[in-house]
């Protein structure tokens, strides 16, 4: 396919995004806008992810898609094939050997070195959003660091369901500075944030992009009396067996089974070829059973 | 004693339109200050201007603040100017939508103010606001209701204790007795003078009901078309109305 320009932007669009980008680790975790394009899908399937994926890549680079930590889910999959088509690029379900890897609401649970870079599809990219419904109000808090409101929505968590209810989305503090909303990723990978990798957010139709330098310094908010819990589902994967990993829970029939799965699917595979099992892997003696 | 506030020769028009003009005074500690006018008089306008959040063309408006002594606000910067708008003063809207956010419960709403300044201890935080419930007269099994489930005079009263939980030493009220009735007007006017009296707060109170004024104000400015056409005592300016506009404000007030 040679009608397509290398990863289907145009080289201007990209040298803009680029600055963002660059504008964006300088300023850790402050929104930078940028004049996001129409991309060939629908916002909400990652156009602002992609974007960035486009601006990053070279022909040498190796590209990883994951949506909610799986390799072969609709959205997962068509990102890769629009970019094996425009960029030529060689693609991955490992994450080891991803150099760029997309992402919707998960982090790998392998940890990520300072060779790759790990790109966030953003629906949201304002956690002060839904407190306060004035995009140039919210734009003057996070000016001034007047950061207040935040602890009010933990506050009413906590009067309403005795615990800081927010499970995902949950804000950060970057470096200091920046109140910071990590895409819709579960609070369990929260303090992976803290990461070798770089970190780049990219949010298509809110038209900004943020970023993460590496080994910057996230917090996340929490009260004193209610300290910050990156909490997981008490199980260890039905397949794997690990204890360590996020879990999705799947329901398997319609008299209440149900299942607890990674949610990292690479991750999971290579724990199962490892010889690891969970307790409803299929038994290799039951395989051989006509 | 330093004023703790003075305002001198301030102005805003807006367009060709004056909203107030050549109005100075002093605003000592401790002092209540009732601003009366009819309806389209500037009190509004010079209250908003007072309080930060219109900027007037001309005239200074200077405080006394607690850690740089005396500083003109307008000459502020804008954080400085913000963070004494939610430590050191207070406003009271007319409307309680204006000033309290409707979808936060009371204790988040008498929170925010403090968690604004850096309070991270949920017990902590929950246990002034239910402090301040008390304080108010808002029973203590309310403070995970919403303003939303409130009466008027409820949540007028919440949106006092949320503006005096950091202890500010001025406050502004922009009618706050506006659309309440009288025995709940009568009730949050006791409570008002209770808490100024208890705390030694300065406030600038602007109302149409000389009733109000009567009963907090130590001074009183009466404002017609944007100008202070008397000031002087409370008692004073009522009961011996100079100017021809005050006597007839006076003698409008209904009788039962």
């Amino acid at each position: 396919m040679t009608d397509y320009n290398f990863a289907y932007l145009d080289e201007q669009t990209k040298r803009m995004i680029r600055r963002a980008i660059l504008k964006g680790i300088a300023i850790p975790g402050y929104q930078v806008p940028f004049a996001a394009r129409e991309m060939p899908m629908p916002y909400g399937w990652g156009t602002g992810g992609v974007q960035v994926s486009a601006a990053c890549l070279t022909p040498d680079d190796t590209f990883k898609v994951i949506d909610q930590g799986a390799d072969d889910t609709t959205n997962a999959v068509s990102i890769r094939k629009f970019f094996q088509r425009t960029a030529q690029v060689a693609t991955t379900e490992r994450t080891r050997e991803a150099t760029v890897i997309q992402t919707r609401h998960r982090i790998p649970e392998e940890p990520l070195t300072e060779d790759q870079i790990l790109v966030y599809q953003v629906p949201i990219p304002e956690p002060l959003r839904f407190l306060e419904p004035r995009e140039t109000e919210t734009r003057k808090m996070h000016s001034l660091e007047e950061y207040g409101l935040m602890h009010v929505k933990l506050y009413e968590d906590i009067a309403r369901h005795g615990h800081i209810a927010t499970s995902y989305a949950y804000p950060v503090k970057v470096e200091g500075r920046y109140v910071m909303d990590p895409s819709p990723i579960p609070k369990f990978d929260n303090p992976k944030l803290e990461m070798a990798a770089i970190q780049l957010f990219g949010a298509g139709r809110e038209q900004r992009i943020y970023a993460i330098p590496p080994f910057t310094k996230v917090v996340s908010l929490d009260f004193e009396d209610h300290p910050f819990d990156p909490s997981k589902a008490d199980h260890p994967c039905d397949l794997c067996g690990s204890e360590l990993s996020y879990l999705d829970e799947v329901i398997i029939d319609d008299a209440g089974g149900r299942m607890f799965v990674c949610s990292d699917t690479d991750f999971c595979a290579g724990r199962q070829a490892e010889g690891h099992r969970g307790r409803l892997s299929p038994q290799p003696d039951a395989e051989t059973t006509p | 004693m330093t004023p703790l506030l003075s305002v001198r020769d301030l102005r805003k028009t807006y367009g060709p339109r004056v909203g107030c003009t050549d109005v100075s005074f002093d605003l000592y500690p401790g002092e209540v200050m009732g601003i009366v006018g009819e309806s389209g008089s500037g009190k509004s306008t010079l209250l908003s201007c007072l309080a930060g959040h219109l900027d007037p063309d001309e005239g200074t408006v200077v405080y006394d603040t607690r850690d740089r002594g005396r500083v003109d606000t307008r000459s502020m910067s804008e954080p400085a100017r913000r963070m004494l708008g939610r430590t050191d003063w207070a406003f009271v809207h007319q409307n309680p939508r204006d000033g309290l956010r409707m979808s936060v419960s009371a204790g988040g709403n008498v929170g925010e103010r403090l968690m604004a300044v850096g309070a991270r201890h949920y017990g902590d935080i929950r246990d002034s606001a239910l402090d301040w419930l008390g304080r108010v007269e808002i029973e203590a099994d309310r403070i995970d209701d919403r303003p939303r489930a409130f009466s008027g005079g409820m949540q007028q009263r919440l949106q006092i204790a949320r503006n005096l939980v950091t202890g500010p030493r001025l406050v502004f009220m922009d009618e706050p007795t506006g659309g309440l009735d009288v025995s709940v007007q009568a009730r949050l006017l006791d409570l008002m003078r209770g808490l100024v009296r208890e705390m030694g707060l300065s406030a600038i109170i602007v109302t149409h009901d000389l009733a109000v004024v009567r009963l907090l104000a130590d001074r009183l400015m009466v404002m017609k078309s944007g100008q202070v056409v008397e000031a002087g005592l409370t008692d004073q300016v009522l009961d011996d109305p100079q100017h021809a506009y005050t006597q007839l404000l006076v003698s409008s007030v209904l009788q039962v």
